[in-house]
């Protein structure tokens, strides 16, 4: 397969993951108890994406000693916590990060 | 000023923050891209077809491994089956929109501007309010578009030891700010992060996302069944 057309099939099924539902799904489909397992997708999703890398090296292995993204990561949640804030959140942990990697 | 460009400015405003980590994610997708052996217009065409940052770095990674077309889709299928999720709980603020206008807004529906207009949507009933995630996901596309493209260009300036890779977890920690004061949600962010982490390895085609994602999602439904049971 040339580039091009793997480009264009990986374009259209990121297209299609994203369209299928607000093209199939209804307003009366939904009720106050799917609304409320619905609300949770954030939190059910994202730690997946989060979780991985920060505790798995590029090869998939366990990386738990020397891994100044765990001290970061931990810096950058307590803050955000602290002060439920985005901008806070994001510049603490690269700030820790870049810290923890070329001055201790 | 017309309600339909207040709530657009809004979606700009309210993604803005979330694009400071977007910026060395997407420099480093440029970088990688060229490494791996795509030329400028094939990196330039992946961001602008498949617009989705996660979707590109598994496709360049695969790549360079040396995985079957056939393999590489569907891992970008499976990367992407959290958008499946993310559809549905917009789909009820979208549902009386023209075809056009949903499949103009699907195509923005990237992670930033969804976590940030899902939030809007649940506070505002207004009819134009599909325009915040409008304003939203254009800002990340044209944000997306301007690093990759410098990525392209500045490649070889740009030291590896900064490891600019750890703005991407660091983006998805920040939207979860909110949920990190609420009992079931932090229990079903842990059962998430570990069923991914443990599943990484052993999940095939990079299915891990959707994996952790059902199983925390089944999760958040037991616990507030439970929750209020004994209310």
């Amino acid at each position: 397969m040339s580039n091009w057309l793997l480009i264009i099939y990986c374009g259209l099924i990121t297209f299609l993951t994203r369209f299928s539902m607000i093209a199939l799904l209804k307003k009366e489909m939904f009720n106050d108890r799917i609304r409320e397992i619905l609300s949770f997708v954030p939190s059910a999703i994202f730690p997946a994406i989060i979780f991985p890398a920060i505790f798995l090296d590029n090869s998939g292995d366990f990386q738990l000693e020397n891994n100044p993204k765990i001290m970061a990561a931990i810096i950058a949640m307590l803050i955000g916590i602290i002060s439920q804030n985005i901008i806070a959140t994001i510049i603490s942990g690269l700030a820790s990060y870049w810290f923890l990697i070329f001055m201790v | 000023m017309n309600n339909k460009f207040r709530v657009f400015l809004k979606g700009i405003f309210d993604v803005s923050p979330l694009m400071i980590p977007v910026v060395p994610f997407g420099l480093i997708f440029g970088v990688l891209s060229i490494d791996i052996g795509f030329s400028p217009i094939e990196t330039m065409g992946m961001s602008l077809i498949v617009f989705g940052g996660a979707s590109q770095i598994v496709l360049l990674q695969l790549f360079s491994g040396g995985a079957s077309s056939l393999v590489i889709i569907s891992s970008v299928g499976a990367v992407n089956s959290r958008h499946l999720l993310y559809g549905a709980v917009v789909s009820e603020h979208l549902s009386d929109l023209k075809l056009v206008w949903k499949i103009v807004i699907s195509y923005f529906l990237v992670d930033q501007a969804f976590a940030r207009s899902n939030e809007y949507f649940k506070k505002n009933k207004d009819k134009d309010k599909y325009f915040h995630l409008f304003g939203g996901g254009i800002t990340c596309w044209v944000i997306w578009q301007t690093t990759t493209f410098l990525g392209i260009v500045l490649g070889a300036f740009i030291p590896e030891k900064l490891g600019l890779s750890f703005a991407v977890p660091l983006t998805f920690l920040a939207l979860l700010v909110n949920d990190f004061r609420k009992l079931i949600n932090v229990i079903v962010i842990i059962i998430s992060g570990l069923v991914a982490t443990f599943g990484f390895n052993y999940v095939p085609y990079k299915a891990y996302v959707i994996v952790a994602g059902v199983t925390a999602l089944l999760s958040a439904a037991i616990l507030t069944k439970l929750n209020k049971k004994n209310e």
